[in-house]
């Protein structure tokens, strides 16, 4: 199995979640993560899905999302030729003596201080799924108070935008 | 109504009800028709709006039962003069009904229930008419927008319920919105691959006021059901027809469905190619034709199985590899390369990885295989398949459908009562069956010569399938006979309409087989659980009659017969043919042990099919 990354253009209406991520479970397939936002057309949303999934199985689940009739386009984001993100916030315990190592690690990562008390700092970072776990690994010894994570976003890279054909289409 | 802002908001709201469930002081339905077929707009309420969105679609029939939620609709229903409602006796055979009526005519059937407990009990022939394709729009009350998601009475989430055993769905909750989503849902509901589409409307958008226009405007960008046939994959799959030793058509339901009949038969004549037809597809070419080899599967004709998998190529034709067809599928067919053509691009490559996918309606990519064959042919490329046919015509007539006579020599052999049964009623009549052992001999043993003539519950092998959809068959072709070949275990689930068939004139014909037991359950209990029977037996012949289903014929008003002997059948059946007037239930008392042959058992490859128990085919005869 390997991880894929699809971004779904699907019309803005009501329930159309439930759809998509009860299709996924009900051919049995588990979504590894799943970010949904609006686009620059207010009548379609994209969700991007990172499914753990082998190539037939992959195509059959494509094929089953594309037969949805809210779904306007499915396409699938290879890794090198796209761009993609998670954001994670996480509060980390800190006092006089580490504080300042917390943030030699910030800058490391090119991560951000979002809010500091006495004892914790809460840090924003962005990347990719490996430099988030990196990341993660670095801060573990420092006590990692709580942790929220968003789902991947993927963007193709180049002047191409699949949200302009997919209107184009409609 | 409420003009007194002074009255309180709950109170008001209490008035708007009572008033609106009242009969509205509206012009009369005809006139309001007459306004709307001039596409002038309307001033109605969502419940008129709803009717009149259903003559404007031309439906004739809703089969349904009011309830709280919908009871709005049911109001102008009444006065509707072009939409036959008729009030069934459980929301399950609205819904068969509607499957029923569907599948006999290719128009798409409608049914109707309240909020709750009436959708709920929708979701079987929902789920049903999902698994078989049938086009269906399903019509549901819903309690007010303002309780959705308060547990309010009655209320069932029947959007989130049927999401996954429909095309598509609705909740509708604005009354302006109704012509709309119906005009879209019976759009999606019959065109590409049809199937079952759910409407829901809340209460409140039944009461409030809208305007109703015909047609609605309707934008549904992310459907696009249907693709031409692509010709260069046209072209692949005739080459390699034209270079096939060992081709077999392997038709499935797609073919009735896309009323394709007509094109396959031409193109079975043009490439004398050995044709299979699924359960779904019985009837798409006659079973008298000499190439049809009969039904593959399960409990298909060693003919049928064997040609599948000796066959080089399979010509799949709106046929999906489902397991009862494959068995076990990785010994499926193992030397055939596969064309697989199906109007649902995601049946392509789903079982069984095709070498040339066609994605296109069945009627246009037979036609236009049929053009490409010629057009090669003239080029002098002719697939030469004289030596295979010759053989798959042995294997047909070595090893004919069969069934051995009860060993007691007096009790009935279910297999003789359909075979008559069929031979009597003839290739017009309409054949209906339950799930079960009865099913797999009406698919054996009744000849069918045209499409639409067998009915039954294939994916999703509904028990108690049966009389409602026989109801709906007999509604849409009421010149037609209409038999519903029925188990004595399906007829107790669903029965009731036979109080809805003699009130409403819908005289259909019920032969129960009766062997007393869950038979096809029964079967494998005898075969692979050590003959143990739990709870497999009925009492409805053998010992007890609980019920008799003559008297229980009887109380509805139906004419009721009963048949114990061989050589009672034919009379029987005459006599059954004869009563046109009122519903005939005939009690078939039938030997309980007789099996259903030739089998595959589950998940066994269909190379070790028997014909009989533990008897297989010789296969050294072929040299």
């Amino acid at each position: 199995m390997s991880k894929h990354t699809l971004s779904v253009l699907v019309e803005n209406k009501p329930g159309v979640l439930a759809r998509i991520a009860a299709l996924f479970s009900r051919r049995g397939f588990n979504i590894d993560s799943l970010a949904v936002g609006p686009t620059e057309h207010p009548e379609i949303s994209r969700m991007t899905v990172v499914v753990d999934v082998d190539e037939l199985p992959l195509e059959q689940v494509t094929k089953q999302l594309n037969k949805l009739v809210e779904v306007l386009k499915v396409v699938e984001l290879e890794g090198p030729a796209s761009v993609q993100r998670e954001i994670l916030l996480v509060k980390i315990r800190t006092d006089l003596q580490n504080r300042s190592h917390v943030l030699e690690t910030v800058q490391l990562f090119r991560a951000k201080v979002v809010d500091v008390t006495s004892d914790a700092l809460t840090i924003e970072v962005t990347g990719n799924r490996d430099k988030l776990n990196a990341f993660l690994e670095v801060l573990e010894p420092f006590g990692i108070k709580e942790l929220v994570q968003s789902g991947m976003v993927a963007i193709g890279r180049g002047s191409r935008s699949i949200t302009d054909r997919a209107l184009r289409s409609a | 109504m409420c003009q007194s802002s002074s009255i309180p908001r709950l109170h008001q709201k209490a008035i708007g009800d009572e008033v609106s469930d009242a009969k509205p002081a509206a012009p009369s339905p005809a006139h309001l028709a007459q306004q709307a077929r001039a596409k002038t707009p309307v001033e109605v309420t969502g419940a008129q709006s709803l009717v009149l969105s259903l003559e404007a679609m031309d439906v004739d029939t809703v089969f349904g039962i009011p309830g709280g939620a919908i009871l709005p609709a049911y109001d102008p229903l009444l006065d509707s003069v072009k939409v036959r409602h008729i009030l069934v006796r459980h929301e399950q055979g609205a819904g068969h009904a509607a499957e029923g009526y569907a599948s006999a005519t290719g128009k798409v059937g409608v049914c109707m229930a309240t909020s709750g407990p009436g959708a709920t009990n929708l979701v079987t022939p929902i789920a049903d008419a999902h698994m078989d394709s049938v086009p269906m729009v399903a019509i549901t009350g819903q309690v007010s927008s303002a309780s959705i998601g308060t547990d309010a009475f009655q209320e069932a989430d029947i959007r989130g319920i049927t999401m996954p055993i429909t095309k598509h769905n609705y909740l509708v909750t604005n009354a302006d919105d109704i012509p709309r989503v119906i005009a879209e849902a019976f759009h999606i509901a019959s065109t590409g691959r049809p199937g079952p589409v759910l409407v829901d409307i809340s209460k409140d958008a039944l009461q409030s006021r809208t305007t109703f226009s015909w047609p609605p405007k309707y934008d549904l960008p992310g459907y696009r059901p249907v693709a031409r046939p692509h010709s260069k994959q046209i072209r692949e799959a005739a080459r390699l027809i034209a270079e096939a030793k060992r081709p077999v058509l392997y038709v499935g339901g797609g073919i009735i469905r896309g009323h394709a009949s007509d094109e396959l038969r031409t193109f079975v004549e043009l490439t004398q190619i050995p044709v299979v037809t699924t359960l779904m597809a019985r009837g798409a070419v006659a079973d008298s034709h000499p190439l049809h080899l009969g039904m593959p599967g399960m409990h298909g004709s060693v003919a049928a199985v064997t040609a599948l998998q000796k066959s080089d190529l399979l010509i799949t034709l709106g046929a999906r590899f489902d397991d009862r067809v494959t068995g076990q599928l990785s010994t499926f067919a193992p030397g055939a390369k596969v064309i697989h053509a199906d109007v649902d691009p995601a049946e392509i490559s789903k079982n069984r990885a095709a070498d040339v996918p066609i994605v296109g309606d069945c009627k246009d990519v037979i036609t236009d295989l049929i053009d490409a064959v010629r057009a090669d042919r003239e080029a002098g490329r002719t697939g030469d398949y004289d030596a295979w046919r010759q053989e798959t015509l042995q294997w047909k007539a070595t090893y004919p459908l069969g069934y051995s006579a009860p060993e007691d020599d007096v009790s009935v052999a279910p297999q003789y009562v359909i075979e008559r049964l069929g031979a009597i009623a003839g290739p017009e009549a309409t054949y209906v069956a339950g799930v079960g052992q009865h099913q797999m001999w009406a698919a054996q043993f009744v000849q069918y010569e045209r499409p639409n003539s067998w009915i039954n519950s294939g994916g999703l092998g509904t028990m108690g399938f049966a009389v409602p959809a026989a109801m709906g068959a007999k509604v849409a072709e009421p010149a037609r006979t209409v038999w519903a070949i029925d188990g004595d275990g399906c007829f107790q689930m669903t029965n009731q309409e036979l109080a809805t068939c003699v009130i409403n004139d819908i005289p259909i014909k019920v032969a129960v087989i009766n062997n007393s037991s869950l038979g096809m359950v029964r079967q494998w209990q005898s075969l692979f659980y050590n003959e143990r029977y739990s709870n497999t037996d009925l009492h409805t012949s053998v010992g007890r009659r609980i019920p008799d289903f003559v008297k229980l014929a009887e109380a509805y008003g139906c004419v009721g017969l009963r048949c114990e002997r061989p050589e009672d059948v034919d009379a029987t059946i005459r006599k059954a043919m004869e009563i046109n007037d009122v519903p005939v239930v005939v009690d078939f008392v039938v030997h309980r042990d007789a099996m259903v042959w030739p089998m595959v058992p589950a998940g066994v490859s269909n190379d070790d099919i028997q014909i009989a128990r533990n008897m297989t085919p010789t296969w050294e005869r072929e040299d």
